[in-house]
């Protein structure tokens, strides 16, 4: 698994990474790789560098040792093939523009340096808005939107990039029942064409539920692979450390009644 | 070209080159950090002096951009360190680079006479006799070419990269990760607004280069929520206050671009008060009309609650807790709306009422 051609088909390897904002280690040792068509968690609480290992795949933080390849070439080079959704809270939202032109910020990566987004621009966005329900919106300046509605849309942008793997940044922070819903319902439809997600998730019980693959992640890699076999009571427990006072009973036996992990968000 | 037409359009020049870089300050909440490069050139002016053996336009430029753009980065360095806050930074680095201005100036240079006047008020009026003369031949009123040259380059930068610009300012993530460095954007744009401060410096001087890169952006930013309409709005209040300042300083014989500066306010007030969108008086005359329109729905829900006891002014007032005169104007509302009717003191809901409230009531179910 380790030779050349498997690496080509691999969306994410990453090998030995380590990064440091400053002294500290964020990231300690960081080996794992992402299969390609799968629904990939990361989960890990408070501060254990998740979005710091988004970051770092997507070269937006440098590395202090370690590499990351995309299908086998380095990210710079396969930047048309990566969607990216950071966290709804990293954005001005009063910023002055509309719904359908954030989303049509997807398609700047493709239109390269100068060109102008045109009128095929316009439409593959309106259609991707159409997708999360929110074409209604579309001139709809973005500061009127709700917290659920900002995460469609940016999840309509994610979708306009028409990437091969998508990088998504807590996409269920404050969003209600139904947004999440619709938000899955998405990610399975991208699953099913055959691309690749990679998902910060908060929630421990809907886990098994919505995710093919899992990475435990607490500055260290603490477990990784298909939910089924690495989700564990343990390994949780590892993670968390002793943070974590509730566990979901569904993990690693069947039912019962369900906790939140402590997730206090940013 | 006469001596007015030459001030006027240095002016408008002046205006549109802060206007159309100072749109992007402002959304990057940066308006400090112009301020900072307006006094830090100070340095890369005298060494561009020194190196030029007097006053040269290139040097000049380039001097006070490389001092822009020291400061942007310095500031940054310290802002890094984690220990240091933007604003804080901005004290400390700004400071340090005038005073090394000053230093030099003091140290190399006790014979040439430096105007504080001119360092932070500028004088417009001499535009016209300060000549761009290359090989003998005389061009033009140099602070005129100078700013309508910078003015073709701000113009030029936000029209090639607007989109590029626009991502990088809201989401610096994703730019990023498409591949739009917003590094390199950011310090383009610092570029530019270090070459804008000097070519307006010499203009309308240090302090009020600041508010004309600020103030007419702040003022677009009250009017719009569209980017570019807040570039166009930005740029045109920033040549009324241009103009209007000029006239109404020749009237009241008072320095042009102080007046220039104090239109700009003005303007700026005017939107703070009467914008349609984020105008204090909008907002009022919203907030009111919601609170009336609150007050009715709330005057029918009542009603329909308390169908069998006949309510009067009296028993209303003192349930609701609302003022005499409160209700009256409530109730007069809704007598307009044909929801209530009022039969000699009492108070009842018609049947228009009933079907409101039982609107109200179904409105207030969380939709789905
Ligand atoms: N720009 C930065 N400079 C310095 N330290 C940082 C920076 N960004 C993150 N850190 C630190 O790195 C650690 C990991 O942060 P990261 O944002 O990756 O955590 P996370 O797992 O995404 O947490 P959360 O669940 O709260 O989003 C934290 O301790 C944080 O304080
Ligand atoms: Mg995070």
């Amino acid at each position: 698994m380790d030779s050349e051609e498997a690496l080509d088909r691999l969306p994410v390897a990453v090998r030995d990474l380590t990064v440091a904002y400053r002294d500290t280690p964020v990231l300690w040792d960081v080996d794992v790789s992402m299969p390609e068509g799968k629904m990939i968690a990361i989960v890990g609480p408070n501060g254990a560098g998740k979005s710091t290992l988004i970051k770092s795949i997507l070269n937006l933080v440098p590395l202090t040792s370690g590499n990351v390849t995309i299908y086998g070439k380095t990210y710079k080079a396969q930047r048309s093939m990566v969607g990216y959704v950071p966290q709804r809270g990293s954005v001005d939202w009063d910023f002055p523009t509309t719904t359908l032109d954030v989303v049509q910020m997807g398609m700047y990566g493709k239109l390269g340096w100068i060109r102008r987004p045109g009128k095929r621009e316009r439409d593959v966005a309106l259609e991707c808005l159409e997708k999360v329900g929110m074409a209604s919106y579309a001139n709809r300046q973005i500061s009127q939107l709700s917290g659920g509605q900002q995460q469609r849309v940016f999840l309509a942008r994610a979708l306009a990039q028409d990437a091969q793997i998508y990088f998504m940044d807590e996409p269920f922070a404050g969003v209600d029942a139904t947004t999440e819903r619709a938000i899955v319902d998405i990610m399975r439809e991208l699953r099913e064409s055959g691309k690749t997600l990679v998902v910060v998730h908060h929630n421990l019980e809907t886990v098994p539920e919505y995710f093919d693959w899992v990475i435990l992640l607490n500055v260290r890699v603490i477990a990784s692979g298909p939910v089924e076999e690495v989700f564990t009571r343990e390994a949780i427990q590892k993670a968390y450390g002793g943070r974590m006072t509730f566990l979901p009973d569904s993990v690693g036996e069947p039912s019962g009644p369900l906790r939140r992990a402590e997730s206090l968000g940013d | 070209m006469n001596a007015e037409q030459t001030i006027l359009l240095t002016g408008v020049f002046a205006a549109s080159s802060c206007a159309l870089v100072g749109s992007f300050l402002v959304l990057r909440k940066m308006a400090m950090m112009a301020d900072a490069i307006s006094h830090a050139i100070l340095p890369g002016l005298v060494l561009a002096y020194f190196l030029a053996n007097g006053p040269n336009l290139v040097f000049g430029v380039l001097g006070a951009s490389l001092a822009g753009l020291t400061t942007v980065f310095l500031v940054e360095g310290l802002q890094r360190t984690g220990r240091v806050k933007s604003d804080a930074a901005i004290g400390i680095v700004f400071p340090a680079l005038f005073a090394l201005g000053t230093f030099m100036i003091s140290r190399y240079f006790a014979n040439v006479h430096l105007d504080a006047d001119a360092v932070l008020f500028g004088e417009i009026a001499f535009a016209p006799f300060d000549r761009l003369i290359v090989a003998g031949v005389d061009y033009g009123s140099q602070p005129m070419i100078v700013l309508g040259a910078i003015t073709v380059l701000n113009l030029a930068l936000i029209l090639f990269f607007y989109k590029e610009l626009k991502v990088a300012t809201f989401d610096p993530g994703l730019a990023a990760a498409i591949g739009f460095s917003p590094v390199m954007l950011h310090y383009g744009l610092m570029t530019a607004v270090s070459m804008t401060t000097v070519g307006a410096f010499s203009a309308v001087g240090a302090i009020l280069v600041v508010a004309l890169m600020i103030v007419p952006a702040a003022t677009a930013y009250l009017l719009t929520d569209r980017l570019a309409l807040m570039i166009g709005l930005s740029v045109g209040s920033g040549v009324v206050s241009a103009v209007s300042g000029y006239y109404l300083a020749v009237l009241i014989d008072v320095s042009i671009s102080g007046m220039m500066t104090v239109t700009a306010g003005a303007l700026f007030g005017l939107a703070a008060l009467f914008s349609p969108s984020h105008g204090l008086v909008a907002r009022a005359i919203r907030r009111s009309k919601l609170r009336e329109r609150f007050a009715a729905d709330l005057l029918v829900m009542h009603l329909s609650h308390h169908r069998t006891a006949a309510e009067t002014f009296d028993s209303l007032a003192a349930e609701l807790n609302w003022s005499p005169s409160w209700l009256e104007r409530v109730v007069n509302r809704s007598t307009q709306e044909d929801t209530i009717q009022v039969e000699s003191e009492a108070v009842r809901l018609t049947d228009n009422g009933r079907l409101a409230a039982d609107r109200i009531a179904a409105s207030l179910e969380p939709a789905r």
